[in-house]
């Protein structure tokens, strides 16, 4: 069986996650309204999965043998956009209808208006327990593939998300991937400031996980912590990845004000211009 | 009176559980049980009362199949989510309040935004809990779930529909909620009966009165319209097991032919089926609707035929009620 893309290339790695961010941009600024800081903070790490690790067909989006990403932090719909559509789920020029009345792409992603979406999330701190529910059930179907799972560093302090790692950890569930886009920031300022998440990498282990921690823009790093962590058996593992919000685009990083806020034209054509992508 | 927790004799040979007096919440059990021999798809998950949701009986058979959560019930509704993603067909238990009032929002973000194939079976719905009191008696569950897009909503009277609505529902693919109860309830279904989801079924129609009426209060229904006839009152009933999709042709049939319509639920006044019968009738048939449930109130403790008492869930309170509108 070929599976897609899995190059483990890290030139062409970085060369998608341009495209990736180029789309991500391009697609905010036309919808006006969106979630731009969260979505290019994730970009490398959901690189890495849909055009490295993970086995998927996007001409075959329910192929049983896949393996699945959810999206917990769904305000990220831009990023899984852009990956989707550039990945061959769907034309690149329907991004441009984001948000849009009537648009598949909904400001937070919608399974049942879109292929490639496999659940709809937007809602805070139920990804985890999904992404759980469909690894089990992949468990008793005997299917060997594996489930990942975004979630934002701000989202951990929803309640559901500890009790989702206490069920991955009683159910040995190993065929699951968390994860944690550690960009210390969430919507009324740093994580520190809000509600303070720290020890997160303590946390996940006290609640029975093989924790990774790595820079969540060093795609090397990026690509061999995914390859490390399907080795891990009997435990669930989690990667949490330092990131940038707002990476790549040196006026929107680590500003909070860039959570939920869209490029202005001008502020478009400097980001453009900044990722070298020409128009 | 008294009719809840009196014991009819027992048919020991029939699995069918018709014309027995028992909980419903033990019919599910067993029948949970029998299906999961049947299809592998089943998955049942609790969120520790298995004891309590009769889940047990199906953890102990097919333990691989079997997800205690905890006490984490948002959790578990998502984790039957992603079960129901990969095929299986989830069964998620626990008390009624905790189903429908904690993990609320992950049924309706997760099961229904996404239309899943997660059937939400909860028990101790209602007042006849008893003893345990307000925090665990649901009489909004209805009102939260009819609420919601893509939900169906069943509420069996007697053991015998409840069998008939677990194995219906398997078959179903889209989110359910089913209320079940923890007490005993009196056969009231007749043999020849088959449900069918958004499917009522008319014992009779009343050309002065006809009584909507769900789960324990059909029994109620019945006795009420028996006791009225002898004073010469001519009245229908009808059990309305799917709350939501409401049975709309069987409503307006019965109402068009009546002087006015009551509804009769183990459940607030407002936004069950008292609430789903008036939103239907008052656009398109504008009838007198009068609503016995719980008055915008949270229950107590006591003993189950102590409450229904207490609240005005009663065959009386409906005879009274019947005759007051027809003086």
């Amino acid at each position: 069986m070929v599976d897609f893309f899995q190059s483990r290339d890290i030139n062409f790695l970085k060369e998608k996650a341009r495209q990736v961010r180029v789309a991500i941009l391009k697609m905010l600024t036309e919808a006006g309204s969106g979630h731009t800081g969260g979505s290019l903070s994730s970009a490398d790490i959901v690189t890495a999965l849909y055009f490295y690790k993970m086995r998927h067909k996007p001409n075959e989006p329910q192929w049983e043998q896949r393996d699945r990403f959810i999206l917990s932090k769904g305000h990220a719909a831009p990023l899984l956009y852009a990956v989707l559509a550039l990945s061959g789920y769907f034309d690149v020029e329907l991004l441009k209808t984001l948000r849009k009345l009537h648009s598949p792409l909904q400001g937070h992603p919608s399974s049942k208006l879109l292929k490639g979406v496999e659940v709809s999330t937007g809602s805070l701190g139920q990804g985890l327990s999904i992404a759980n529910g469909i690894a089990l059930g992949l468990r008793l179907s005997k299917i060997k593939a594996r489930v990942y799972c975004l979630l934002g560093d701000g989202e951990i302090q929803e309640g559901q998300v500890w009790e989702a790692a206490m069920t991955a950890s009683h159910y040995s569930i190993d065929n699951l991937c968390a994860i944690v886009d550690l960009n210390d920031l969430q919507i009324d300022g740093r994580c520190s400031d809000v509600m303070k998440i720290d020890p997160v990498a303590k946390k996940w282990e006290a609640f029975g996980w093989h924790v990774f921690q790595i820079n969540g823009h060093d795609l090397e790093e990026i690509v061999e912590t995914l390859d490390s962590a399907e080795k891990i058996k009997v435990k669930p593992s989690v990667i949490i990845a330092k990131t940038v919000k707002g990476k790549g685009v040196s006026i929107f990083e680590d500003k909070v004000e860039y959570h939920g806020i869209t490029p202005t034209l001008k502020e478009l054509e400097i980001a453009l211009k900044e990722l070298g992508e020409n128009g | 009176m008294g009719s809840i927790t009196q014991d009819v004799e027992a048919n020991g040979e029939r699995k069918d559980f018709f014309n027995i007096s028992i909980a419903t919440r033990d019919v599910y059990g067993e029948t949970l049980a029998e299906l999961g021999a049947l299809n592998k798809d089943i998955v049942v998950l609790d969120a520790d009362l298995s004891s309590s949701t009769k889940t047990k009986k199906f953890s102990r058979l097919f333990p691989d199949r079997f997800f205690n959560i905890g006490i984490s019930e948002q959790d578990m509704i998502c984790t039957a989510s992603g079960l129901s993603l990969t095929g299986k067909i989830p069964f998620a238990s626990t008390f009624a309040i905790f189903a429908t009032g904690r993990a609320w929002e992950q049924v309706r973000q997760t099961v229904c935004y996404s239309n899943l194939n997660v059937k939400i079976v909860a028990t101790h719905g209602g007042l006849t809990v008893g003893e345990d009191g307000a925090s665990h008696q649901s009489l909004e569950d209805l009102a939260l779930m009819r609420v919601l897009p893509n939900m169906t909503v069943i509420v069996p009277a007697d053991g015998f529909e409840t069998k008939q609505v677990i194995e219906e529902i398997v078959n179903y693919v889209g989110p359910v909620y089913v209320r079940l109860g923890r007490a005993k309830v009196p056969p009231v279904m007749p043999e020849s009966y088959r449900f069918k989801i958004g499917k009522a079924y008319i014992f009779n129609v009343g050309l002065d009165v006809n009584i909507i009426a769900s789960g324990i209060m059909v029994s109620m229904a019945l006795n009420a319209a028996q006791e009225l006839r002898t004073q010469g009152v001519d009245v229908g009933v009808v059990n309305m097991s799917t709350i939501k999709p409401l049975d709309t042709e069987a409503l307006l049939m019965v109402a068009q032919k009546s002087k006015f319509i009551i509804t009769a639920e183990e459940h607030s006044v407002i936004g069950g089926l008292g609430g789903a019968v008036s939103e239907f009738l008052s656009e398109v048939y504008p009838i007198k609707i009068k609503k016995v449930g719980v008055n915008d109130s949270f229950g107590l403790s006591g003993k189950p035929d102590e409450l229904l008492e207490f609240f005005g869930l009663t065959n009386k309170r409906i005879v009274d009620m019947i005759l007051k509108e027809l003086s």
